[in-house]
């Protein structure tokens, strides 16, 4: 099984430690994992801003990438589900139809392709779970709050496999934090309040770390926490789940 | 509505000055949500319910010529009058010109969407016809000369407090008290006086059946009924998507519209009126004021289905913290937001970018309309036709050269990771709306990439 | 063109391909406690439930519950319990005579059709009501229905109305209500400020 590991722009330039711990939590799985190193972005930022017609490049630039491996993995709910919903290279569209099939958010991937149950590492803190919407609502990592439906969440039970982890309850469980790619420049006032508020719910509830699939949402908070200067800090699930047990 | 045109992150901006009451309209609105959350798991087979919904009405939209012309000549045939309105000015000046053939000056109203969407209160007004708004939080807004900030709870961003003085200013309460039992029974004494002298009442419309050429009106505060039951005259107000197939529909629908709008098992009064009553006159109003148009998009005419409950309105992170008034807008909220550029794309072309597409909104959502996928949708064809910054295009398009060029991304990252100086949010140090409250993201010494490619070497 | 003509042209011109309508295959459960679902739901709406095994007991409750000088309106004849209800003859003289003659009526008493069990609702039409406006306008509402006539769910209940003409049916679920002032639930907002509802056998 040869997997492409598509490491999202934003990772790569400011969190290059969220990729290194997806890369070598897949390779401890016994996984071959190769990074394409001609890659740049999924083009959600264009996209959602209402260019979507500015993303043909780089649409073609992914499928150039990544449509030769068996599994494309992304240590990103958002930007898998752009892959999957918006990806569209006009020039190979069988290409694309597949690369959209293969490509997986890393927690779904973990759960559903290679289906572990059980994971070497260890955390001990107590952690907030932050879903973040493109991931719970877009992918279906989680059950959805407003569904009459049974409850599941890939992401809380890999971090369940942690030893010494203690996830929080919240009391808004799958709240959007305000992220929300331009939104949270555009909208500066509510974004912020809206992270504030995810911030309140989480620290109440006497997190330590919140931790999410994605980085995105995870900058967001972070900016805000380093403002508050809390205790609190952010951490991507990557690297609590490459938390080796030593 | 909105005098000085400002955009919803401009008048969100405002509403968030005072923190204390964001917080408060954030929690209301949140505990309605919850309400619903509790109704609709009562109810097991609650996603067939919505399922059923959906379909129902669309089949409605791919019928909706002859479902017309069935209701229209059942209608007719129990003695309604029944009218076509094209625009929203038309609209008005049917229901004017009804209120005239009466000789009145006075109508009370009960609560409808539509006439708020046509302005009829205002259009009536300068006709010298006093419209007397009967449900309590649209009556509320009404003496506040404000429009409703919520389809469902009109006056959910006041206080009780400032109720209180409101009340005191028009209806004569005493100073001070702000007990909701007490302004509400003011309210009930002081409205009436109104239900008693007015002989022409409007009302809108929930659902219009087909096959039985009736109309059906839900109310809690029996306002709509009691305008009906004591006037001579009884218009009603409807778009012409508010058309089910069958009464047995109703079933479905009415079970999903109070559980989503307020937790509630079924409002109060459900009332259905086939017939005019003895004596009385009935007349109802067929509106199109752009949805025949809108029917022909294949992106866009789900919004049609929408059932007015407002669910989607409680539910969403933005709204809550911004209020209704921030979208400049009659139907405020995600539907408001994907409603209000089909009828003004330049005026509302702030609204679909006023969301984070979290995508609660379609989750919610009784009749299933993909709410957050139409927002993304209209933010292409407003990008498209024009409605956009010449910043932003400029910063969209530096954005997309060096997302398409590998070199180029490699080459802007390795100078100082790009994404600080080049994503358009982090573009202008000087004034950037995300330090303003945010610490930047710490700057990394070096890409994923490089050290992936240091680490291969050195593997090799 | 007469807007008429262009509204319906413009429909049939844009309408998207026909869907056909689902199947509707919902049922309530009949094997729950209709009753007493009905009861603690209605309940929960502010709604008050009494049961009583004889007709008699109704008269009893209203007599002692609403003291003179109580308005009190009975237009259930058919029950024949009405001489043991205030002052009938007069009323019923006066129905009908002016709308706005019921603005002081304390209670007014009617038959309903049915009850719903999933959200207490229960369904009258225009025949019940003798006048129109009286379920709206008294101050307290008293709807007696059979107490085995409760159907589990709105499906089952639109089954029974069938496509039966009237001139109004209503689903009438509790007193008036509204929470517009800070969501605080107060009752009676325009309409009845209590609803009774007797069960009898």
């Amino acid at each position: 099984m040869n997997i492409g590991l598509f490491i999202p722009c934003y990772i790569d330039q400011l969190y290059p430690q969220v990729g290194i711990a997806t890369l070598q939590l897949l390779e401890r799985l016994g996984l071959s994992v190769t990074y394409p190193t001609n890659q740049t972005c999924c083009g959600q930022p264009m996209a959602n801003s209402g260019f979507e017609h500015l993303t043909k490049a780089t649409s073609h630039n992914f499928v150039t990438n990544f449509s030769e491996f068996d599994y494309i993995v992304c240590p990103s709910g958002s930007c898998t589900l752009h892959i999957k919903d918006h990806l569209h290279d006009d020039a190979h569209p069988d290409k694309t139809i597949s690369t959209r099939k293969k490509t997986f958010e890393l927690t779904e991937f973990l759960t559903d392709v290679i289906g572990i149950k059980k994971l070497d590492a260890h955390f001990p803190h107590k952690v907030g779970l932050h879903q973040s919407c493109h991931g719970l609502r877009g992918l279906g990592l989680a059950q959805m709050s407003e569904l009459v439906a049974p409850a599941f969440s890939k992401p809380e039970s890999l971090l369940n496999m942690v030893t010494g982890l203690e996830l929080i309850e919240l009391e808004r469980k799958d709240e959007c934090c305000g992220f929300g790619g331009t939104f949270c420049v555009f909208e500066e006032a509510v974004s912020v309040k809206m992270g504030q508020d995810r911030i309140a719910d989480h620290s109440n509830h006497g997190a330590e770390y919140i931790t999410g699939v994605d980085m995105s949402c995870l900058m967001h908070l972070d900016g805000i926490l380093r403002r508050q200067k809390s205790k609190v800090q952010v951490i991507h699930i990557a690297e609590i789940l490459n938390s080796v047990n030593k | 509505m909105n005098p000085q045109n400002k955009t919803h992150s401009e008048l969100a901006e405002k509403f968030n000055r005072d923190v204390e009451r964001v917080n408060w309209h954030d929690k209301t609105l949140w505990f309605v949500r919850e309400k619903r959350d509790k109704a609709a798991h009562q109810i097991a087979e609650w996603e067939k319910l919505r399922e059923a919904a959906s379909q129902i009405k669309n089949n409605v939209l791919g019928n909706l010529h002859e479902y017309l012309l069935e209701f229209e000549k059942n209608a007719l045939n129990h003695g309604i009058h029944v009218h076509w309105a094209s625009s929203a000015q038309e609209h008005n000046e049917i229901v004017h010109s009804i209120i005239k053939k009466h000789g009145v000056n006075h109508m009370v109203k009960s609560k409808s969407m539509l006439t708020e969407e046509c302005g009829l209160n205002e259009y009536l007004y300068k006709q010298g016809i006093e419209v007397v708004d009967t449900d309590l939080g649209e009556r509320i807004v009404q003496l506040a000369k404000e429009p409703p900030s919520h389809i469902v709870l009109p006056c959910i961003h006041w206080k009780k407090e400032e109720i209180g003085e409101l009340f005191h200013q028009y209806l004569g309460t005493p100073k001070g008290n702000a007990d909701p039992q007490f302004l509400t029974a003011a309210a009930r004494v002081h409205l009436r006086e109104h239900f008693l002298t007015s002989r022409v009442a409007l009302t809108g419309v929930n659902f219009a059946v087909a096959e039985t050429g009736e109309i059906i009106v839900c109310t809690n505060e029996g306002n709509a009924d009691l305008g009906v039951q004591l006037a001579g005259v009884h218009i009603a107000s409807m778009g012409i998507e508010k058309i089910i197939p069958r009464r047995k529909h109703l079933s479905v629908f009415l079970r999903l519209l109070a559980r989503s709008a307020t937790g509630q098992p079924i409002t109060t009064y459900s009332s259905h009126f086939q017939k005019p009553r003895e004596g009385q006159e009935m007349h109802i109003v067929l509106v199109d004021n752009g949805r025949s148009e809108r029917l022909a998009s294949d992106d866009f005419r789900n919004a049609l289905k929408c059932i007015r409950c407002g669910a989607c309105f409680n539910t969403c992170p933005v709204y809550k913290r911004s209020g209704g008034h921030s979208y400049h807008t009659a139907v405020a909220g995600p539907i408001g937001s994907i409603l209000a550029p089909g009828f003004d794309m330049a005026k509302n072309a702030d609204l679909p970018f006023a969301s984070t597409l979290c995508g609660s909104c379609t989750n919610v959502c009784p009749v299933k309309i993909d709410i957050h996928d139409q927002l993304y949708k209209w933010r292409q064809v407003l990008v498209k036709n024009g409605h956009t910054t010449a910043s932003k295009k400029t910063g969209m398009n530096v954005m997309s050269k060096v997302l398409s060029h590998p070199m180029v991304y490699r080459f802007s990252g390795a100078v100082g990771r790009w994404v600080l100086r080049t994503m358009p949010f982090m573009a202008n140090n000087k004034f950037n709306p995300w330090f303003k409250q945010r610490e930047m993201p710490k700057a990394s010494t070096q890409s994923f990439r490089s050290w992936y490619l240091n680490q291969r070497k050195h593997e090799q | 063109m007469s807007s008429r003509e262009k509204i319906l042209a413009a429909v049939k011109k844009n309408q998207p391909a026909m869907v056909e309508l689902p199947a509707l295959n919902f049922a309530g459960d009949a094997s729950i406690d209709l009753k007493a679902q009905f009861i603690k739901i209605l309940t929960g709406i502010g709604g008050s439930v009494i049961e009583v095994n004889e007709i008699k007991k109704v008269a009893d409750y209203i007599k002692s519950t609403f003291p003179e000088p109580a308005r009190i309106i009975n237009t259930t004849t058919n029950l024949n319990f009405e001489s043991e209800i205030l002052n009938l003859p007069d009323e019923q003289a006066g129905l009908k005579s002016d709308l706005h003659d019921f603005s002081n009526v304390t209670v007014a008493i009617m038959k309903g059709e049915f009850g719903v069990a999933e959200n207490g609702a229960i369904w009258l039409t225009d025949a019940n009501m003798v006048d129109q406006a009286l379920p709206y306008i008294c101050e307290h509402l008293v709807l007696i229905i059979n107490k085995n006539s409760i159907v589990p769910t709105l499906h089952e209940a639109y089954e029974k109305i069938g496509t039966c003409p009237y001139t109004l049916g209503t689903f009438l679920a509790g007193p008036s209500k509204t929470a517009d002032i800070e969501q605080s639930l107060v009752l009676g907002a325009h309409g009845s400020k209590s609803l009774i509802v007797f069960l009898v056998p």
